[in-house]
């Protein structure tokens, strides 16, 4: 049974789901015709009388959202309803402008669909870098649902005039958002991560949502509990974790939860069912007791928008047109390319970086192993440098390939196509550009045979003397050879030239 | 002409004079306009007067007609506009203190349109806040009064609609009809009113009350009058998801066809127990159509008996959540400001949504709906359109029913169950008793419109209800 969870202590084990959104990256908003992409925009910017919630205004339900749930659901491999609805979720506050959220409530798009995600063991090594050869265990992630609802406006607490106010900027409300529950298989924080990260990287994919925590279009709130070893029924409380920031906070904030409740249980004590705020300064979750009462939210179904129904073709169309995800494509890797599974697992992380590897082997078919290799280790390196992804530089996989070209005709030594590269990713430039740029000349197989010659002929002593067993006369030519092209001369060439010419006939 | 005859044209007349440039549209809106500033305090039928709105709109269609400009036949027609309908500049209210100084930034689709067709617009008319009521007494700005009669109620909620038209301070007026909001003023002020299926008409802009009941609807003197204005409001909206792509044909085209071979249920449970003078005066009017050549069928609607527990089960749930928005956040004022009508409907739509209690109330009172909706699907296999009263009273004294509000209810029994299946209903003058107007449903099924607006002119032209007029 795929069931290991994080063994914390000899008893007890911990019990952790999560609650997930990703605002989706439609054009416009889930009920209106505003635009979605708020972030850094003025503050009320994108507003209308519906997503305001003025007095008379109605929701438009954005059909491409429903699609982007779809889909998503679909490769999350749930069930996608045939009939589904909007619900009303009533209750008050600020940031709700209608006091209530048009939501999904018995009727969800998409159910009871499942994740894989490397299975706790594999971590250490995904995460020291450490390649652990063949390694293929997977821990199945359940998912309860996926259902769409509208994202609420936002609060800043700021002083105006010396008085302590709360602003609402608007642009955010309406904006379409799906909601992911998991099971709560998730048996430890890494495995968290893991599984927050396959989503991401799933959405990112299906190019339904950038899925940024720091941007806020993906948010997770984990809920933690723990239950003795054994035990089949699952606790009877949960906590639920909020301000939740990034992967790493939430890494935090369920080890440290854990923690808590071991100790609490430990002293003979049930923790309470709460809602809890991670404070990153202090490093600790903290209660929030405003959530003390569960929240009746009197679901009834959205009168305003008429339930929609779809036939199984409709659904089928969808799953044509869901890309290659990210496991069947590092599978097609390995197998096609011959990769290893690391090298394939990194270069099948994001979509963009696997589609440039496919065009650079394209237009470079003699060695996979070599654009790999440059992919995964310099141009990753720079990326990560410069904080950008592969898309956002101008680099070309047509241009890495020449880079490449050019390195195997010894045109280019490898220290100076590194250079070049770091070029073409800052400002766009071809490969030959760049290799201009950088001041070195392309030397031929051809030039530097005419350059050995001329040094050998000019350095008939050092010649000698290398017959004679002299090793460092070796070296001195070649460092001849470098002088005169400037070092554009490739070191391993240039030694199998000297010493073809100058080596002793036998 | 005078500001008496003026005020007392038709639409279908004022049209022809101002075509024919016998009169002009100024005049015409000036006389409305003054005729509602004097009776305002008497009557109360607006909560605001547009004068400079009203009076550039007129000019633009004055304009228009020297230039030989064919307009529309709503062109300097002066209207109301009851106080739900979103009016961009001009204050809304909801009949309530919680709106009393918010100004929309946009018009409702139905404004948009009588906007587009070069009406006039009066004033904002007086109802029952929010819409919650049967009397007019429910406003926050005091109660409307019937022009016929000033110790008795107009009916409501499009309490102001109703008596503006009745005492020609407008030719027409818009209404909405949740449970009988258009057909109960009708019927008490002796004019013809349309609660259209839902769907027909956008309800995009107008403060909604109960959102699966709301329908959009109109009063005004004459039938032909009627489906004039049914034909620039009707159709479907971008911005109202539950209006329908139903065509939307010229509903005065052939009104004058008649009834010969017209089969009209009468529905025994609406006539039994029913005050005798009323359903005598109703019996005449069936009487009447069955001259003009109509067949009279006795039917059955079996669960009409739950039609009012099941209208007060889920109105007061959908009022609840559309209510929510008035936080005193964005716009208007605080909670507190809700009339206590208010708070009981928000009370029990809370209560009757809320954990525990949603499967025994609004789920159970959502298939009781379907259970009525169905008797009527069946009924009308049988005939084509049903005749029923409007009311089981007479209008009645203001503050007779007032300290109860189950009493209040009890005024709807007649016209809730329209609303909860969804159907169009007529509600047409059939006489009157001891001077005070009655009226009488006609009933279709889904997108008849035409049909009702046919057996109304039948009987209207035989009767001619609508030249009587309030002594005022």
């Amino acid at each position: 049974m795929n069931d290991q969870r994080s063994t914390i202590s000899v008893k007890y084990e911990s019990v952790i789901g999560l609650e997930i959104h990703i605002e989706l990256a439609t054009k416009s908003k889930m009920f209106c015709a505003c635009s979605a992409d708020y972030f850094g925009k003025d503050s009320n910017s994108h507003t209308c009388p519906i997503c305001l919630g003025l007095p008379g205004a109605m929701p438009k339900a954005n059909s491409m959202a429903i699609k982007y749930a779809q889909k998503f659901g679909l490769a999350l491999n749930c069930q996608v309803q045939l009939s589904s609805k909007f619900d009303r979720k009533n209750y008050f506050y600020p940031d709700l402008p209608k006091g209530f959220q048009i939501s999904q409530y018995d009727l969800p798009l998409s159910q009871k669909g499942f994740v894989l995600v490397p299975s706790t063991s594999e971590v250490k090594n995904f995460y020291t870098s450490e390649v652990s050869l063949g390694a293929s265990r997977t821990k199945r992630i359940g998912i309860i649902r996926v259902h769409l609802e509208e994202d609420t406006a936002k609060l800043t607490h700021a002083a105006v005039n010396g008085r302590r106010v709360t602003l609402i900027d608007f642009n955010r409300s309406g904006v379409p958002l799906l909601e992911i529950v998991s099971e709560p298989d998730i048996g430890s924080s890494e495995e968290a991560k893991l599984y927050a990260a396959k989503l991401q990287q799933i959405a990112r994919y299906l190019e339904v949502s950038d899925a940024d925590m720091e941007k806020g279009s993906m948010r997770i709130e984990p809920n933690v509990s723990l239950k003795k070893k054994g035990d089949k029924k699952f606790p009877e409380y949960k906590v639920e974790l909020k301000n939740i920031n990034s992967f790493r906070f939430a890494e935090k904030a369920i080890e440290f939860e854990i923690r808590r409740q071991l100790e609490m249980i430990e002293r003979g004590e049930t923790p309470i069912q709460e809602t809890r705020g991670w404070d990153e300064k202090r490093q600790r979750t903290v209660s929030q007791r405003t959530k003390e009462f569960a929240h009746d939210y009197r679901y009834f179904p959205e009168p305003d928008l008429r339930p929609f129904y779809f036939s199984k073709g409709q659904i089928q169309k969808l799953a044509r047109e869901i890309p290659e995800l990210p496991e069947e494509k590092t599978s097609r890797f390995r197998k096609v390319y011959g990769l290893s599974s690391s090298d394939a697992r990194i270069i099948c992380e994001a979509k963009e970086l696997a589609d440039f590897y496919e065009k650079a082997t394209g237009a470079y078919r003699k060695n996979h192993k070599n654009v790999a290799n440059w992919l995964t280790g310099e141009i990753l390196r720079r990326l990560k440098e410069e904080g950008r992804t592969i898309s956002q530089t101008n680099l070309l996989p047509a241009e890495l390939a020449e880079l490449l070209h050019l390195q195997d005709r010894s045109e280019l030594t490898t220290a100076n196509a590194k250079e070049a590269l770091a070029v073409m990713i800052k400002t766009g430039k071809s490969a030959l550009e760049a290799v201009k740029a950088i001041k070195v000349q392309i030397l031929s197989h051809n030039d530097l045979e005419k350059v050995v010659n001329e040094v050998i002929r000019q350095n008939q002593r050092a010649v000698s003397d290398f017959r004679a067993g002299k090793k460092a006369s070796l070296s001195f030519l070649i460092g001849q050879v470098q002088k005169v092209t400037k070092g554009a001369a490739d070191p391993k060439a240039t030694v199998e030239l000297i010493v073809e010419k100058i080596k002793p006939k036998s | 002409m005078n500001n008496l005859d003026l005020t007392g044209l038709t639409i279908k007349e004022a049209s022809q004079l101002l075509v024919k440039k016998q009169i002009k549209a100024r005049e015409l809106t000036q006389a409305c306009l003054e005729r509602a500033h004097d009776l305002n305090k008497k009557l109360n039928c607006f909560i605001t007067i547009c004068d400079a709105v009203a009076l550039e709109q007129a000019r633009r269609v004055d304009e228009l007609i020297a230039n030989n400009q064919k307009l529309s036949p709503l062109a300097g027609i002066p209207i109301g506009l009851k106080d739900l309908f979103s009016t961009a500049g001009i204050r809304t209210t909801a009949g309530s203190k919680v709106l009393a100084n918010y100004v929309p930034v946009y018009d409702a689709t139905v404004v948009a349109r009588l906007k587009d067709a070069g009406a006039v617009f009066v004033g904002k008319t007086n109802l029952d806040a929010w819409g919650h009521g049967s009397s007019g007494e429910n406003s926050d700005f005091g109660p409307t009064l019937n022009p016929y009669d000033l110790s008795r109620v107009p009916g409501g909620s499009s309490a102001g609609s109703a008596a503006a038209i009745a005492s020609g301070a407008c030719i027409a007026a818009t209404g909405t009809d949740t449970g009988g909001s258009i057909r109960t003023p009708s019927a008490f002020c002796n004019l013809v009113g349309i609660k259209p299926t839902y769907g027909r008409v956008s309800r995009y802009g107008i403060i909604a009350m109960a959102s699966s009941l709301d329908s959009i609807g109109h009063l005004t003197k004459t039938v032909y009058d009627n489906a004039l204005l049914l034909n620039v409001t009707a159709g479907q909206d971008n911005f109202d998801a539950t209006t329908l792509p139903a065509v939307v044909m010229d509903y005065t085209d052939r009104i004058e066809e008649g009834v010969k071979g017209i089969k009209i249920g009468l529905p025994k449970e609406y006539y039994e127990g029913l005050d005798k003078n009323i359903k005598k005066i109703v019996l005449d009017a069936v009487k009447v159509l069955k001259g003009l050549g109509i067949k009279v069928v006795e039917v059955s609607l079996p669960h009409t008996k739950y039609g009012n527990a099941c209208y007060y089960i889920i109105q007061p749930s959908e009022v609840s959540s559309n209510l929510a928005r008035y936080d005193g956040v964005r716009f208007g004022f605080a909670r507190e400001k809700f009339s206590p009508e208010a708070k009981r409907r928000i009370i029990l739509g809370t209560f009757t949504l809320s954990s525990g209690y949603y499967d025994a109330y609004y789920l159970k009172a959502m298939k009781v709906r379907r259970l009525i909706r169905e008797d009527f699907v069946k009924v009308f296999k049988k005939v084509d359109v049903l005749i029923c009263p409007v009311l089981p009273t007479l209008p009645f004294k203001l503050g007779e029913k007032i300290d109860d509000p189950l009493t209040m209810y009890l005024s709807d029994i007649f016209t809730v169950t329209i609303n909860l299946a969804g159907l169009p209903s007529l509600a047409i003058p059939c006489g009157f008793i001891n001077n005070l107007p009655v009226g009488m449903q006609v009933v279709g099924p889904d997108f008849s419109e035409k049909l009702l607006y046919q057996v109304g002119f039948a009987y209207e032209q035989e009767t001619k209800w609508y030249e009587q007029r309030p002594k005022l």
